[in-house]
This record gives structure tokens, sequence and C-alpha cells, in this order.
């Protein structure tokens, strides 16, 4: 394995752990801050890739297509916290599973309705479709990614602890009747941090739309590892989101590239080649297990007491 | 205790499907018989989840793994030629324990959403693990040659003999589940789903009584999916997926949580409506998300919550 090869691998780790934080990022707000279980957070990702791959084909403009997306989502978001989520507040996490498990049946079934069974393609903009070379030769638009992710990412952390919005979304997090008795009307808030999780979600969608097959289903196997993240990172925790999903993001794809190698340091090649893939896909799960067994809450629990 | 009017419906329902293959054979409609089968084996994994969700509070969402497991302890076995069923059976109910003690520890060192979200990943991790098997046919999956081989008067390849072990394997599930709920075990479980503190305060070891209701929930599931391996001749790592646990706790939401016989009926009705909507219209799920939304919002009770008499403690 070569350098080059693996300042690759890196530089995919950490544009994997950028979706993973703008996905998650949303997701562990309305986990801490709702105390909610959301398992239909990863359709507003599905959904996002869609609708911009649909701007996009219409307009020819990806950053229109964007600049679009984003009241879509936020309006998508809005709607889907005041019909089913706002009425799952009071209930127990049970209901939560279940009443967001028919939200995803809903939405994977809705864009095989509108889009087709096949799912959708979405090409890279010609301007960006060459490659940079940093060192190393890199796609140019996976390198934008990283940068307007790292931008979305600066930008949203510095929301939460630096704005007024985001100081009462963190009061929300660790004491939900206190911002209340505050006098800050928790329904709106809740109804804006939705809605803003649905816009950081779609804006990955948006950008992953290129580079993956947009498809039903695609939500759910990115909020498994949204999950492992959130798990990882402390539920409610901004900064443990963006630590996590960096880590969590080059722990899957650079440990995918180099196991094979170090696995063949250590066994014979074919026991690598079979042992190799299985604990591939395993890897991710068992750095969550042995973080959860020193750190039951995560490594940057918000909640207090 | 059970209400006379239940235990009769009970009684009624194993009596219908003791003699369903025979009416089944009799107007010649054998595709009955393997279908009722296998809504049995999601009636036990239903079951099995209800023993945990129900009476011990604990929201696993990753119960099919176990459900996958099961199944692979018979094909992986099969694969090699073992097709002992009683080798198959110590294979499958030691390795879904081992796993479940794993599981179960890992995640009940946390509680409420993070459970839920460990369980789900935690399934996951083996749903993935079975699709990078590539020995064992990898996603696609891998065809069962030879059905467990338990006694050689009892021939698992006739669809009677497969259809009676089912239903053997669903009443002694149901009885066994019975008798748990309602031991000093059960009692302990149950306390701590309503009160786990209290439970410490008074010096059980929660963790312990936990733990074995979860393990013992996981063997269960595990022998549904042994059943379903045998019945399907062929392993999947499908069965692992996280739609299935999806599923299967939809059953049990169905036929009503904590209720232990709910989810058999949670069971049969999800899957006669799947299969009944899936003949109209390819995309049954959309319609039936926002039904299972609204289901939850209304009529939490369940099929079984329909018949008169509670049989619940501490039910109002």
């Amino acid at each position: 394995m070569t350098i080059t090869l693996f300042l690759e691998q890196i530089l995919n780790g950490v544009q994997f752990g950028v979706f993973l934080f703008l996905i998650s990022a949303g997701l562990t707000l309305v986990l801490g801050i709702m105390n909610v279980v959301n398992l239909a957070h990863g359709s507003l990702y599905m959904l996002g890739a869609y609708v911009s791959t649909t701007l996009y084909t219409l307009t020819g403009n990806l950053f229109i297509a964007f600049v679009l997306m984003v009241p879509i989502l936020l309006v998508i978001g809005m709607i889907v916290e005041i019909v089913v989520l706002r009425t799952m507040y009071e209930r127990d996490h049970m209901d939560q599973v279940l009443a967001t498990f028919g939200l995803i049946l809903f939405f994977n079934e809705l864009v095989r309705i509108l889009w087709g069974v096949e799912g959708v393609g979405m090409k890279i903009p010609e301007s960006l479709a060459g490659s940079v070379d940093i060192g190393v030769p890199y796609p140019s638009y996976r390198l934008l990614i990283i940068a307007m992710g790292i931008l979305v990412s600066v930008a949203l952390y510095l929301m939460i602890t630096k704005t007024r919005t985001g100081m009462q979304i963190r009061a929300g997090a660790s004491n939900r009747p206190m911002i209340g008795a505050l006098g800050i009307n928790i329904r709106v808030l809740y109804t804006v941090v939705f809605g803003l999780g649905a816009v950081f979600a779609g804006f990955a969608g948006l950008m992953a739309g290129p580079i993956i097959s947009i498809e039903s289903g695609m939500g759910e196997e990115m909020l498994i590892f949204a999950f492992v993240v959130i798990v990882i990172g402390g539920i409610g925790s901004i900064r443990g989101a963006l630590v996590a999903s960096v880590v969590v993001g080059v722990f899957e794809i650079v440990g995918r590239s180099i196991l094979p190698y170090i696995l063949l340091q250590l066994v014979t090649p074919d026991q690598a080649q079979t042992a190799g893939p299985a604990l591939a896909s395993m890897l991710v799960y068992i750095l969550m297990v042995v973080i959860l067994f020193f750190k039951p809450q995560g490594l940057f629990p918000a909640r207090t007491g | 205790m059970l209400s006379r009017l239940k235990l009769g419906v009970l009684i009624v329902s194993f009596l219908i499907l003791a003699f369903l293959p025979i009416v089944a054979e009799a107007i010649g409609e054998e595709f009955y018989i393997s279908l009722v089968a296998r809504m049995m084996i999601f009636a036990i994994a239903a079951m099995s989840l209800d023993l945990i969700l129900g009476y011990g509070g604990m929201i696993s969402f990753g119960h099919a793994m176990f459900f996958g497991l099961g199944c692979y302890a018979v094909g992986i076995l099969a694969f090699y030629e073992i097709t002992n069923g009683w080798v198959q059976l110590a294979v499958c109910v030691f390795g879904t324990a081992l796993i479940g003690l794993f599981v179960g520890y890992i995640s009940l060192r946390t509680s409420g959403i993070y459970f839920i979200m460990v369980t789900f990943a935690l399934a996951q991790m083996f749903y993935f693990l079975g699709i990078s098997l590539e020995t064992y046919g990898g996603d696609d999956g891998l065809p069962i040659d030879t059905r467990s081989e338990f006694f050689s008067f009892f021939d698992l390849s006739e669809e009677l003999n497969m259809y009676y072990l089912i239903l053997g394997t669903l009443t002694v599930c149901t009885i066994f589940g019975w008798k748990c709920v309602n031991s000093r075990f059960g009692m302990v479980l149950r306390g701590s789903h309503a009160n786990l503190p209290r439970m410490e305060a008074i010096g059980f070891p929660t963790l312990k009584y936990r733990l074995s209701a979860f393990v013992i929930s996981g063997v269960m599931c595990g022998l549904a999916g042994f059943l379903l391996g045998n019945l399907t001749e062929f392993l999947t790592p499908e069965y692992m997926h996280w739609f299935r646990s999806g599923e299967i706790m939809v059953m049990v939401i169905v036929g009503g949580m904590g209720t232990l016989f709910g989810p058999l009926y949670g069971a049969f009705a999800y899957l006669i409506f799947e299969e009944v909507m899936a003949g109209f219209t390819e995309y049954w799920q959309f319609y039936f998300g926002p039904i299972l939304i609204v289901l939850v919002l209304f009529a939490k009770q369940g099929l079984w919550g329909l018949l008169p008499g509670k049989e619940r403690l501490g039910d109002e």
C-alpha cells in the first residue's frame, strides 16, 4: 500500500465523516432536545437527494438546486414534525419507534412511486468533473464536498455554540422543563430544530447525490452509521457528533482499505481473503462496542444527571 | 389469570391450527399449509420479542438478528453436511444464547434511546457480517439442501411433519412463555420494567434478571429462525435486516404488547394483511406506514386487548 493511496483513503474517510456529521448533527439534537427516537431521519436525507436531483435536472445548476432545496426540505421537516412527531413527545419510546418506522415505510414507497423503482442518477457538474493535484490527484467534486461540509459544519457549530438560538437549543438538550419555565416557546423551538435537521440531512443528500446511487432505502444505510456516531459521541452533543463522525468516517473507509494488508501480515492469504471483508464490515460496530464498554454515555455526554 | 373467554379463544385457535392441514389437503389447497407454517414461525418470533418488550420494557430494535442467527445455524451446518437435527439444535440454542449474552450485556449497560440504537446497530453488524460471508452465499443467500434430521420415523422433508414440528414448537413456546411471565422470574422482570430503581433498592440484581430475559427471548427467536431455515430451505442475511426487526415489533403492537398471546394473533394479522395488500398494489407499504401511525396513536391495546378481561398485573 502506497502513501498516496493511504492519503486518498484518509481524504475519503474525512469526506464520509462530513456526510455523517451533517446527518447526525440534526438527529442528535432531535434525540437530545426532544427525547424522541426518530428513525425517519434517514428518509429526510433520501428526500434531499431525490429533490435535489430533480431540481438539478430542471435548472441545470447545482447551486440553484441547493438554494431551492433548502426551503423545500425545511417545509417537509416542519410538516413531519407538526403532523407526526408532535403527537409523540408525551408518549414512550416504543410508540416513537413504531410511528417513525411507519414514516420510513411511507417515504421509501413514496419515492418509488414518484421517481420510479429503479432509482435515479445525478451527474457531477462538468466544471467539477476533473481532479485536482493536492499531493495526490483527487477528484475536485469530492474535494468540494469536504470543503462545503467543513464550512457548513463550522457554521452549524458556531450557530449552536455562539448564537442565542443555539444557546436555547443547548439549554433544551440539558434541561427541558427549565427552558420552558424561562419563557422559551418550546413548541416552536422543536419545530425549528427539526426543520433545520431536515435541511442539513437534505444537504448531505444533495452532495452525496452524484457519488452514490440514489434509491429507496438509501437513508437507512446512513441512519445506522448516524446511530453509531451518536452513541459514540453522546446524545445531544454537537461536539460529540463532530468528533465521532470524523472518527467513524475515517475508521470505516481507511479501516476497510488497510485491514486486508494488516491481515496479510498476520495470517495466510487464504484466511485473509475470507476474514478480511467480514471483519471490515464489523469494524465501526466493534469500535462502538469498545467505547460503550468503557463509556456507556458516549464520549461527550450532553445531559447532566 | 386468563379470563375464561380468552382461554377459550386460545384453545380454539390452536385446535384450528392442528386441524388446518387436514382441511387444506381435503380441499386440495396445500399452499395454505406452508403459508400458515410461516405465520406460526413469525408468531414465535413476535412472542419472544414480547417477553422482553412488553414485560421487560426493553425496546430491542434488533430482534431479527436472532431470527437470522438461528437460520444460519441450520444453513452453515447443512453446508458442511452436518444434518443431524439435534446437533443443529444444540448449536442454534448455544449460539444464540452466547450472542444474546454478549449483545444483551453491551446494550443493557445503556437505557432509553441508547438501548434502541445499540440493539439496532449490533443487529445490523450481524447483517453486514452475513453479507460479507461469501462462503455462505453473501447477500445472495444459500440453499439448504437437506432439512434437519431428528428421527427416522419423522422425516421433515414431508411438509406435514414440518408443519406439526412448527406447531409443536409454537405450543411449547407459548406454554413456556406463560409459565415464565407468571413465575417469580417474570414478576421481577415486570417489576424492573415498572420501577427499576425501586427493584434495585429492595435488593434484586435486576441486570441479571433482565439479561436472562434477553437471552431467553433471543434463544426463542433463534428457534423460530431455525424453523424458518428448515421451512424455506434457504439461508439469507435478509432475515436479519432491520426491516424484519421492525416487522416483528409491528406484530407485537398489533397483537397487543405485554399480553404474550396477543403477538401470536398480531403475527397472523400482519402477514395476512401483507398477503392481501400485496395482491392489490406493489406499494402496499405506502398505505401501511400511515395505518401504523394511526394504530400507534389510537389502538395501542392491540387485537388481544379487544377481548374483555385483563390478565396483566398493574393494568388499570
